[in-house]
């Protein structure tokens, strides 16, 4: 069978939830073999055999941490040349998406981003996708070179699979662009303690609605009492009452979660473009010609400053 | 010293109106109205805060592939405050993905010259967020990107960068392809002045013989990715809206209940 690429998104060793569904998605179009890059490169090797990577390329180079994409794409182009494989499979990040582009070019091959689903097909990989905010669902494929897609998280469920998950160093020369970017400081994103945003089952998110920095505390308790991650429109983000990293949508996370309840916010078309594709969508406005009331499986017409304190009190008893 | 720069810049469909797919299941241009990409105005807008902020003799470029009506974006850019346009028009382009489009612009950006790209952070309508790093790639300069704070000084970029997991800081030396978020800063009005102003600047028009691209490199025919099909995403089925009457709250936890969230 042919052999598929992965590449892992991991911190230190530790990789991340979507990299464990591409490796699910991988093992319907090939074998999965696993490119982990940077610190801590080998220690992700049993999370990744156990999910089904037969081998798993590791390199460790400072470059990766001090300069900007390009060492990734020198890395993992040396490892298609290495495996020849029928794909090449990124998680769907900021940066991994720019790593795959930048890889597609120099392999001749076209790229597809953002790939909601994936499916072996007769003539390769066949992505699904969801575009104009979620408006439509396409299916395609790369007509030239080698598959590079990208894909979102929460598009696949993780599998056990075991597999021997043979560790190999991969051999890389950079190239002379590899140091172009230099990274001259780094401040890691502090932990909420909440699960990551675009990784989490369910996303509680506030709105303008929310109407000041302090009560996002109300929306963070329904979250907590929910093990969910905390959301925000872009609104609330420009008022600075919550970060720019939990913002959802177009410009900011986009989500795929079991189940976002939206607090405050309107359902602008580049807030949808961020949630439209979870899979159980609650709102609670005030106004009840807010267009999300159209995309919702249950809404409630009222005060969030009523309703939501009177979910979390109801969640929390029932939960015990 | 001088800098030149040039801000690509995207047409693209309204994202408030009723978007859809074209028979060849490209992107419907036709149908919908279109404007310059609210991603580009950021752009433009570091690009002129760029210039202003320099001691150096500054010249910005705003440069657009697309069809007859991209000379809107052109030209709301141009009001915006930038120099001169560029416009890359050919029949031949129809149908182009990221892959060709970077070549175009690529090659049309080495024709300008430049010192530095400054792009969107993606278009509203592929949303990609790959051309600046293709752009790069192609240019063989260091890509700069995703920038939520830009400055230029003594042929140095730097920029931050708030990334998946951390924020960083970058640095590089010109020339280099730059792309800006939407915190960078929100993008200034066309005063009626500018307006007025636009209407004398020039707007060069170029085809593919004029950046040396041949018909099999771009278009649809020979893009690098094929569409198969297309399908309108089927309504949600109507929900359930309860008015809250003292019990809203308690209602929603029951359904969340049923739905085995709780
Ligand atoms: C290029 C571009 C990119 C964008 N990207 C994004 C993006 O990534 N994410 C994003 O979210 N937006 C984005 N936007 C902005 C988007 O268009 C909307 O402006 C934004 O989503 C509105 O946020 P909101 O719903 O919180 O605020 P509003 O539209 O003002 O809605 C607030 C809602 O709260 C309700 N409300 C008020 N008080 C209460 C109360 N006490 N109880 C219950 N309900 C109440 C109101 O009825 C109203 O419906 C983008 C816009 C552009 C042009
Ligand atoms: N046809 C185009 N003409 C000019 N600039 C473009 C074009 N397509 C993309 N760009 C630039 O590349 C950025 C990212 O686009 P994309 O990768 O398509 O999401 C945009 O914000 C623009 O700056």
């Amino acid at each position: 069978m042919a052999e598929v690429l992965v590449y892992v998104d991991h911190v230190d060793g530790a990789v991340r939830k979507p990299t464990l569904e591409l490796l699910t998605l991988a093992r319907r179009v090939g074998e999965p073999v696993a490119v982990a890059l940077g610190n801590g490169a080998g220690d992700t090797a049993a999370a990744l055999a156990e999910h089904g990577a037969v081998k798993v390329l590791t390199h460790e180079a400072a470059e990766y941490a001090d300069y900007l994409v390009v060492p990734k794409v020198d890395a993992l182009q040396a490892a298609v040349t290495a495996v020849s494989p029928a794909a090449v499979l990124v998680p769907s990040s900021t940066e991994g998406k720019e790593i795959a582009a930048r890889l597609a070019l120099r392999l001749g091959s076209g790229i597809i981003t953002d790939a909601v689903d994936l499916e072996a097909g007769d003539e390769g990989p066949v992505a699904t996708q969801s575009v104009f905010a979620a408006a439509f669902t396409t299916k395609s494929r790369v007509s030239k070179g080698t598959p590079v897609i990208t894909v979102k998280p929460n598009s696949a469920a993780v599998e056990a699979a075991p597999a021997a998950g043979a560790v190999e160093a991969l051999s890389v020369t950079f190239s002379a662009a590899a140091t172009g970017t230099k990274v001259t400081s780094r401040t890691p994103r502090e932990s909420t303690g909440r699960p990551e945003l675009t990784e989490a089952a369910i996303v509680v998110s506030g709105g303008r609605g929310v109407n000041g920095a302090e009560n996002f505390a109300i929306i963070e308790a329904l979250a907590d009492s929910l093990g969910a991650a905390v959301g925000a429109s872009r609104a609330a983000v420009d008022a600075g009452w919550y970060p720019h990293t939990n913002q959802v949508g177009q410009t900011g996370k986009s989500v795929s979660p079991q189940l976002y309840i939206a607090s405050g916010i309107s359902g602008a078309i580049q807030h949808r473009a961020g949630m439209q594709t979870s899979k159980t969508i609650v709102a609670i406005n005030k106004d009840a010609e807010a267009p999300i009331f159209e995309l919702v499986d249950y809404g409630v017409v009222g005060d969030l400053f009523d309703v939501v304190p009177q979910l979390t009190e109801e969640v929390k008893s029932r939960k015990g | 010293m001088s800098l030149r720069i040039v801000v690509t810049v995207k047409y693209v469909p309204d994202a408030t109106g009723d978007r859809h797919f074209a028979d060849d299941l490209t992107v419907d241009r036709d149908d919908v109205d279109g404007l310059l990409s609210e991603l580009d105005e950021y752009a433009v807008e570091q690009a002129l805060q760029i210039s202003e902020n320099s001691d150096d003799d500054v010249e910005v470029t705003v440069l657009t592939v697309g069809p007859e009506d991209a000379k809107d974006a052109l030209r709301k850019a141009l009001s915006m405050g930038a120099d001169k346009a560029i416009h890359v028009e050919d029949d031949d382009l129809h149908g182009t993905d990221a892959i060709g489009t970077s070549l175009v612009l690529a090659k049309a950006v080495e024709k300008a010259g430049y010192d530095l790209v400054v792009s969107g952070m993606a278009s509203t309508d592929g949303t990609m967020g790959v051309v600046p790093a293709l752009l790069a790639e192609r240019l063989g300069v260091p890509q700069v990107t995703l920038l939520s704070e830009v400055s230029v000084e003594g042929g140095v970029v730097k920029g931050r960068r708030d990334g998946d997991s951390a924020t960083e800081q970058l640095e590089a030396s010109l020339p280099a392809v730059v792309s800006v978020t939407d915190q960078s800063g929100e993008a200034r009005y066309p005063s009626f002045k500018g307006i007025m102003a636009a209407k004398k600047k020039p707007v060069e028009s170029w085809d593919l013989s004029d950046l040396d691209i041949d018909e099999d490199e771009v278009g649809l025919e020979n893009a690098y990715t094929v569409v198969e099909s297309a399908a309108e995403r089927p309504a949600r089925t109507a929900g359930t809206i309860v008015k809250d009457e003292g019990e809203g709250g308690k209602q929603l936890a029951e359904f969340l209940a049923g739905q085995k969230f709780i």
